[in-house]
């Protein structure tokens, strides 16, 4: 076919199929937007929003638009760098995230798109929210103030795992990622640390117990090529400081 | 607290009368709420176990919805609304007499059990607040002397059917009619219309008429409907949205009072002409006084052979009615997440597209309309579209309830055709000392004098139907606050935008109104809604910011005469901060606070 069809993303040429969205097509054609409860292998959920791009003169989530022939799609201008970043400032006051104590710090998906996007510091009011600590499982623990509620451990468990180890509920600011056994305890599930959902997560609120800070500050999976470039903390094996175990 | 062994068999019998449907779900919850004042750990579980679906799915609708409680309550839950018109009539001086004479913290339950009381967003009795819910029926016009009597029937544990009706009285407060509210309308001639004429005609009928979505978004009903009929399948749904949680509105309130043949009506035409058997009514839980009524005329139009099989005699046309009921949760106003809720889930707006006219209820083609929507397509059916395109303007035909309240002498409806000024309507409703609007609700916009000659219809002002007037005793700025709170409490939480934002945006706002702010707040105030009103999945939080931005432009003089002269204050109190300091090392002398002016004077 000689019709091939297309979008253009900041002036680049993005080929697409049928049924792909803006995000997919760039993704396949190896254009990168910044994204956190988007991960490939899942259905789109369009909740973070930092993947938002201007779609023919409206903003709108790469993740959840379909692409359409001739769509002028733009993502890295300054107008959609600054609501990115306003919506990342967000997610950082929204939970508690001390990154340089915090052992993701260097592999963590939220602080390379923070980074990526211009981010330099959370600027808004802190919500210093009380989430305790989750211990209880032998081989892994839940810090519930990394989380951002990108449901990615949620969908994971649930679709991949078979188990249906988390949920959110609340409604609004209220919102929580719980996990689901009478006492609310990781420990009182089937959650195992090869568990699909024990992968997914794009900050450090589920992390594997018995090792930690293995990896010397300098030579974490971001610290010398942007997100970009490295690609998905999720999408890389554990062997290349991911979390995709091999 | 029941038993549990109590406890099993109640919920297996209300979930029993719901064929163990999943989608019943939150009204199975309403239910169980009803006969055991909350929803324990262990009425959950048993509402997941009768059901067959994972008690996490249950909590998850169970917390979601602001009036099922998963924490004890009293056996009699006292609501205040609190709209800001409810505040205007003074309802939180109210509110505070009544928790002391019951002798119960404000949003607490009494040691007893046998009352708690708190506050709900408004409960659409803007015409006659203050106004509250007890057990979700409607209380309105409240003054002492009505409370002081509520803490006796209280206290005496005098079930509801016994408390005077009085109480009760819920008024139409019609003040103007037009072709929609004025003229007879018999019942059944809708019906015989689209029998007679057939679909193809109606939808001709509609798509002259030119009727645009009267919730206030304006989407053309016809296409909508042609949508759906065209879409493949041979299960559709036709969905009223009867869940009016625009604080100031309560034209569909009064339409659901007094004119539900024309809605159901409505309704059935709409069925006949997309192909569907089934509708939905979903009636926001503040309406709740209105089911048995409602219940009632469904069963006579069944008898009068309007609904239910054969409609008319016609074998071909069969179409009923079943009535949903919310439980306090304004997102469910939006048309996807209305569709999740009445699907028996939390209610999260879905990613669109796909549009419910192809992929709406359980992912069957969906027409979703609102109340006035319906009632004036009955009325088309009838009186053909020409004929309703007559009134209105251009590209706003026929006419628009609008709920009157706050600072005018004649709260209520008025029905005017559209492209009516603001002027007018002031005029009409005895508003004589008006300095703004807030048109639309919180979601829609502030409007100040200078505005007053602008049209509402959907080329001007676009509005779904509430209409609040502050005269000038009122402080612009309460208003904003209290919509900022508003939309804090019925955000989703599903997107961050929202979720976050509208947190952010109260704290600027309370901080502006406790005369902490300063002009790097308004600019911080703008920026944070230019974030939401872009970035967000849903039409509620792409609203939310709109009244703060709007009185930013229209009513600066509201946030400046508060603001501090500093050009930056920090969010928190530096002195406050240090009195844990103080109290450990005993310094009570000078030196131990900070000199405050000093400190803002050396910020950056």
């Amino acid at each position: 076919m000689s019709e091939e069809l297309s979008f253009t993303l900041d002036g680049r040429r993005v080929p697409f199929q049928d049924g792909q969205t803006i995000m997919t097509a760039a993704l396949a054609a190896g254009f990168y937007i910044p994204h956190l409860c988007f991960n490939p292998e899942f259905t789109p959920h369009g909740s973070c929003r930092v993947c938002l791009v201007k779609i023919n003169g409206r903003m709108q989530a790469s993740c959840t638009t379909p692409a359409a022939a001739g769509q002028t799609v733009l993502s890295e201008i300054e107008e959609v760098r600054e609501i990115r970043r306003g919506i990342l400032q967000m997610l950082f006051v929204e939970g508690n995230h001390v990154c340089p104590a915090c052992e993701k710090s260097g592999a963590c998906q939220l602080q390379a798109v923070a980074y990526y996007a211009g981010m330099l510091a959370p600027h808004y009011t802190h919500f210093y929210p009380r989430r305790p600590v989750d211990a209880s499982h032998p081989d892994a623990l839940i810090d519930f103030n990394r989380c951002i509620l990108c449901e990615l451990c949620v969908r994971a468990s649930r679709d991949v795992d078979g188990k249906n180890v988390f949920a959110v509920q609340g409604r609004g600011i209220k919102a929580h990622l719980v996990v689901n056994t009478p006492s609310g305890k990781l420990g009182a599930t089937d959650f195992n640390i090869t568990d699909k959902a024990a992968q997914v997560c794009p900050t450090g609120t589920i992390l594997r117990k018995h090792s930690g800070y293995e990896i010397p500050i300098g030579q974490r999976l971001y610290d010398r090529k942007p997100i970009n470039v490295v690609g998905d903390v999720a999408a890389l094996a554990v062997s290349k400081g991911g979390r995709r175990h091999d | 607290m029941q038993e549990f062994s109590a406890l099993v068999p109640t919920i297996r019998d209300i979930v029993q009368r719901h064929n163990k449907t999943a989608t019943r779900l939150l009204q199975i919850l309403r239910e169980v709420q009803d006969s055991l004042t909350w929803l324990s750990a262990e009425a959950i579980n048993a509402v997941a176990e009768e059901l067959g679906i994972s008690p996490d799915k249950v909590r998850n609708v169970a917390e979601f919805y602001s009036f099922l409680y998963t924490e004890p309550r009293g056996s009699h839950d006292i609501l205040f609304s609190d709209n800001i018109t409810d505040r205007m009539l003074g309802n939180r001086e109210l509110l505070h007499y009544l928790c002391e004479r019951l002798g119960v913290a404000i949003n607490g339950t009494r040691a007893d059990g046998l009352v708690s009381v708190g506050a709900t967003s408004c409960t659409g009795m803007c015409d006659q607040g203050p106004a509250a819910l007890v057990n979700g029926y409607a209380l309105t016009r409240l003054t002492k002397p009505r409370l002081d009597r509520i803490v006796e029937l209280v206290n005496a544990k005098t079930p509801l059917e016994q408390w005077p009706r009085e109480f009760f009285e819920v008024t139409s407060n019609i003040r103007r009619a037009d072709i929609l509210l004025g003229r007879h309308f018999a019942d059944g001639s809708a019906l015989r219309a689209v029998l007679k004429r057939g679909a193809e005609a109606i939808l001709d009928e509609m798509m002259q008429s030119g009727l645009r979505g009267q919730g206030g978004a304006g989407f053309k009903s016809a296409a909508k409907w042609q949508s759906c009929r065209a879409a493949p399948g041979e299960v559709k749904y036709v969905v009223c949205n009867a869940d009016e949680g625009e604080p100031g509105t309560f034209k569909d309130r009064v339409l659901m009072q007094d004119f539900a043949d024309l809605v159901f009506e409505g309704m059935t035409v709409c069925g006949r002409v997309i192909g569907a058997r089934q509708g939905f009514v979903y009636l926001r839980g503040e309406y709740r006084y209105l089911v048995d009524a409602l219940k009632a005329t469904l069963q006579s139009r069944r008898e009068a052979g309007l609904l239910g099989e054969a409609i008319l005699g016609d074998p071909s046309f069969s179409f009923d009615i079943d009535l949903h009921i919310g439980a306090g949760a304004y997102v469910c106003g939006e048309e996807s997440a209305l569709i999740e809720s009445l699907e028996g889930k939390h209610g999260v707006p879905r990613i669109r597209p796909p549009f419910p006219t192809t992929h709406g209820y359980l992912n069957k083609p969906t027409v979703v309309n609102n109340v006035e929507t319906f009632a004036s397509a009955a009325k088309i059916a009838v009186q053909g579209g020409e004929w309703f395109a007559s009134r209105g303007t251009a590209e706003s035909k026929g006419t628009k309830l609008l709920s009157l309240s706050g600072d005018c002498e004649r709260p209520g409806i008025y029905e005017y055709p559209f492209g009516v000024t603001v002027r007018q309507v002031l005029e009409d409703c005895g508003a004589r000392d008006a300095q703004g609007i807030q048109m639309a609700g919180p979601a829609g916009h502030m409007i100040s004098a200078k505005l007053f000659d602008r049209r509402i219809c959907f080329e001007d002002l676009a509005t779904g139907g509430s209409f609040m007037v502050f005269d000038h005793r009122r402080d612009i700025l309460d208003g904003i606050r209290n919509f900022a709170h508003f939309f804090v409490h019925e955000s989703c939480g599903f997107c961050t935008p929202c979720r976050v934002g509208t947190s952010l945006l109260r704290d600027l706002v309370d901080k502006v109104h406790t005369g902490h702010g300063t002009r790097a707040d308004l600019e911080e105030m703008r920026k944070l809604g230019q974030i939401m009103r872009v970035g967000s999945h849903c039409g509620l939080g792409q609203t939310a910011p709109n009244p703060v931005l709007d009185s930013l432009d229209q009513f600066p003089e509201a946030y400046e005469r508060r603001l501090r002269s500093t050009a930056f204050e920090p969010a928190f109190d530096m002195n406050a901060a240090l009195e844990q300091a103080r109290w450990l090392t005993g310094r009570t002398d000078p030196a131990a606070y900070l000199d405050e002016e000093a400190l803002v004077g050396a910020m950056p």
